[in-house]
């Protein structure tokens, strides 16, 4: 059945509500379910054995000793996951990285990996595996492996016009206009460059999963991750196996952000699993987690833009830096295409270049390259703004793209939140509260796109008339709550009596992994769908109740009402009344949805964010921060609010502490959460937050994703601050207490220098 | 109607910043692009998006478009 998209700007009775979410006393009392909360009887403990180099040839690995090992059941290489992705250079990518072949491509890169009965077995025989590596010149800067003497991390990525071996694996330029006119239109240009250093997710939760192989080829795999559909169907391709026959089951999540889009250990664990025949449990450590999954990428980029004396941009032009880690992906390109979203501009170019380097495989970060992109371009804003004399966010709103604007990407765009958010900015109370000494104010925009992407939902209608709603999106931040109370609305029945649930993959048909903000619109979407099918099959349920046509009967309000005079005496039938006389009426009442959930809506967001700088040790506090942004509309408020804070606390903690550290030997030198500093309760003042809603004409209710834009602006918002603060302009993120301490000292050097002549 | 072309599209096509192409549908706009284009053809495949009149869709082979309508070609976009 086809279904309209169409924003109808219906009327709602609990959409907008806050109610409590289903899964909270679980996750309060410790009853719910995570990834490593397991087991099965039988099962051994997976381990695996990571490259202490940073690159090196692996001329041989001996197992023998490990396998003689008591109590060893499994030992795999490479040799065990052989090259079944016919071709497939992305999936044979995934194939090396959860297994290295020939060479390991970075510090923690897996070479093999035991099952044993128990912990300590497990670690024993990893010691007893020999392996003997041949040591080969490494890189971990981007700057560094452009160079044409750097190491080469991938010798099959070739120049395109050379086609000599290369680290840089994608350059893509996008744009429009004539940047060069533009410029020599502008009265003033300003040219800077910016760097920002990798971070991760960060998520508590690890890596963990249970995984169970039987040699009649079925297997099933209980797993942490954001998208149980794809691990199904990336560990069959990678295991040669039967997607029907590999059941996988998302427990419940700790975190993902991004960093559970991909498979690390989940095909090692099936792969011991088959060779033992017993079920293997895996859970990562922290250090290897830091290590061995995705952080997001240091960058490193140029941005030029020039403007008027009034106040008009002329033209804009970003070349940003990406690393990709060790294997080719697209994080530069999506710099490259987010750098100028929020703004209407006629000359407009920026290129986005990947690069890479012996780190780890680069995963989704949360608006994946949109954060560094807008610290390299709001900076720059914020110096062009005070060079013609005006006030920042006076200078946003005068350039801001709205409806009819030709985006900076290409398409143009329909109607968009990023000027009422930055006039929400104008008139927010935090614009006028007064700074104290050292504080520093600093505001900034931000971008992202939002996915739709394939999606399936089931609604099964008790003979209680309460409501189990099956979805196929893992739930990473209230969905259930939101879904529930969507399905509600459209049945017209209370939010109590819908239990929303995750389906495994043997419940559903495929769902895309929950990415891209994408879960509450398109989940959201098919349960709208999925409701008025079961409706529709509630009508013509009553109407055999009533013995008259279904088309007789209209519904209201979780109602079935007789329509016509003739069948004025039938009154009326609720859902409840209706379910319990299904056995008797055709059977189970249901309705489901399965869609190309198209038509997501970019979203936008202006955060306010005020800093006290210590100017003797560098040390920053933020005292108090803002966030606007538009939601299209809010399902249930306290999770967008809780999206918009969730994204700005990451931002806070990559602007001003996060850093992965890698020594001179190409080794991550802090690999845990004491040397890795993620900012705590105490850390944060409490965020303040604005919901906008400017519906997206494409969603039946509006919706847009809220989950990843709140991350894009902070960067940028605080090095705005900060330079506010300290009268020095901070151009490398995170703005650490040495760095802030050393640009004090460098300007005041060269004021110093300056004076003297 | 005319199809832009976002990124190394442009190269594939011979620097081309759009193309005329005939087409009612995703799929025979995608048919079209990867006759013309060979070199295009993997990435039509599964990294390409369309942009009809700023609404984006990413795997719709059914989608129509209408023959006054805005087109691109762009990268398809993951997440977070």
């Amino acid at each position: 059945m086809q279904h309209d998209k169409t924003y109808t700007d219906q009327e709602f009775k609990l959409v907008g509500s806050r109610p409590l979410r289903p899964d909270g006393i679980d996750k309060v009392t410790g009853r719910a379910r995570y990834g490593a909360d397991m087991n099965a009887p039988g099962q051994l403990v997976g381990l695996v054995l990571r490259s202490p180099h940073a690159h090196a040839e692996i001329k041989k690995i001996d197992t023998s000793k490990a396998e003689k090992l008591a109590g060893v059941k499994a030992v795999i290489t490479s040799a065990d996951l052989p090259d079944l992705t016919n071709g497939d250079a992305g999936m044979f990518d995934t194939l090396e990285n959860c297994m290295a072949r020939d060479r390991a491509l970075y510090d923690g890169h897996a070479v093999a990996a035991v099952a044993a009965v128990d912990d300590v077995t497990a670690r024993a025989a990893l010691k007893l595996i020999k392996v003997q590596y041949k040591k080969l010149k490494h890189v971990t800067d981007v700057d560094e492996a452009m160079k044409p003497s750097a190491p080469i991390v991938q010798p099959r990525i070739k120049d395109r016009e050379t086609g000599e071996p290369t680290n840089v694996c994608g350059m893509t330029p996008f744009g429009h206009g004539d940047v060069e006119q533009g410029f020599a239109e502008a009265d003033v240009v300003v040219e800077r460059s910016y760097k920002t250093e990798q971070t991760h997710q960060g998520y508590i939760e690890p890596h963990a999963c249970l995984a169970t192989v039987g040699p009649d080829g079925q297997g099933e795999l209980w797993v942490t991750t954001q998208g149980h559909f794809t691990f199904r169907n990336v560990c069959a391709t990678l295991l040669g196996m039967d997607m029907a026959k590999l059941k996988v089951t998302s427990s419940e999540i700790g975190g993902g952000f991004g960093g559970k889009t991909h498979v690390w250990v989940e095909p090692v664990a099936l792969a011991l699993s088959r060779k033992a025949n017993r079920p293997v449990k895996m859970v990562m450590t922290r250090e290897e987690v830091f290590r061995a999954t995705g952080p997001t990428c240091s960058t490193s980029m140029d941005i030029k833009i020039g403007a008027t004396k009034d106040g008009k941009i002329t033209a804009a032009e970003a070349t940003v830096r990406y690393q990709d880690g060790a294997f080719p992906g697209i994080w530069g390109m999506l710099g490259g295409l987010t750098s100028f979203a929020c703004y209407d501009l006629p000359n407009v170019k920026s290129v986005g270049i990947d690069v890479l380097v012996n780190r780890p495989k680069v995963a989704a970060y949360r608006a994946p390259s949109a954060p560094m992109a807008a610290f390299g371009v709001e900076s720059t804003l914020d110096i062009l703004a005070a060079e013609i004399g005006m006030n920042p966010v006076e200078f946003r709103l005068l350039n801001a793209a709205q409806e009819g604007t030709q985006s900076s990407y290409g398409p143009t765009y329909g109607p968009i939140g990023i000027k009422p958010t930055l006039e929400a900015v104008q008139k927010h109370p935090h614009m006028r509260a007064k700074l104290g000494k050292n504080q520093g104010r600093g505001m900034a925009c931000g971008f992202w796109f939002n996915i739709g992407g394939q999606t399936c939902s089931d609604i099964n209608i008790g003979t209680d008339g309460t409501v189990n709603l099956t979805v196929g999106t893992v739930d990473v931040g209230g969905a259930r709550a939101s879904l529930s109370l969507i399905c509600a609305e459209e049945l017209g029945i209370p939010y109590e009596n819908v239990k929303c649930n995750v389906g495994d993959t043997g419940s559903l048909g495929h769902n895309d992994t929950t990415e891209g903000s994408r879960g509450t619109f398109s989940s959201g979407m098919a349960t709208v769908f999925a409701a008025r099918e079961a409706i529709e099959e509630l009508k013509n349920r009553a109407a055999i109740m009533w013995d008259i046509s279904a088309d007789e009967v209209e519904w209201a309000d979780g109602r079935a009402i007789a329509q016509g005079k003739k069948n004025s005496n039938l009154g009326e039938l609720t859902l409840a009344e209706i379910a319990r006389k299904s056995p008797n009426t055709g059977g189970p009442i249901a309705g489901h949805n399965e869609i190309n959930a198209d038509g997501a809506g970019v979203s936008f967001a202006s955060h306010i964010c005020d800093v006290e700088v210590d100017p003797e040790t560098g040390s920053t506090r933020v005292i108090r921060y803002t966030v606007i942004q538009d939601a299209g509309k809010a399902i249930h408020p306290d999770y967008v609010e809780g999206q918009f804070q969730g994204g700005a606390a990451q931002g806070i903690g990559w602007a001003l502490n996060e850093e992965y550290i890698y020594g001179e030997d190409g080794r991550l030198e802090n690999p845990g959460f004491l040397d890795y500093r993620i900012p705590v309760c105490s850390d944060l003042p409490f965020i303040d937050t604005q919901i906008l809603e400017i519906p997206n004409p494409t969603h039946p209710y509006g919706v847009r994703g809220v989950g990843e834009t709140s991350i894009v602006p902070p960067l940028a918002a605080i090095g705005n601050a900060v330079s506010n603060a300290v009268g020095v302009r901070m151009n490398h993120v995170p703005m650490s207490p040495p760095r802030i301490r050393k640009a004090i000292k460098d300007a005041q050097a060269e004021e110093k220098a300056v004076s003297a002549g | 109607m005319e199809v832009q072309l976002s990124g190394t599209l442009r190269d594939a096509a011979n620097g081309a910043g759009s193309i005329e192409v005939e087409a009612r549908t995703i799929r025979e706009l995608m048919q079209r692009v990867a006759e013309r284009f060979p070199e295009m053809a993997d990435s039509l495949q599964d990294e390409v998006a369309v942009s009809i009149n700023g609404q984006v869709f990413r795997d719709a082979w059914n989608q129509e478009i209408p023959q006054d309508a805005e087109v691109f070609l762009m990268p398809r976009i993951p997440g977070g």
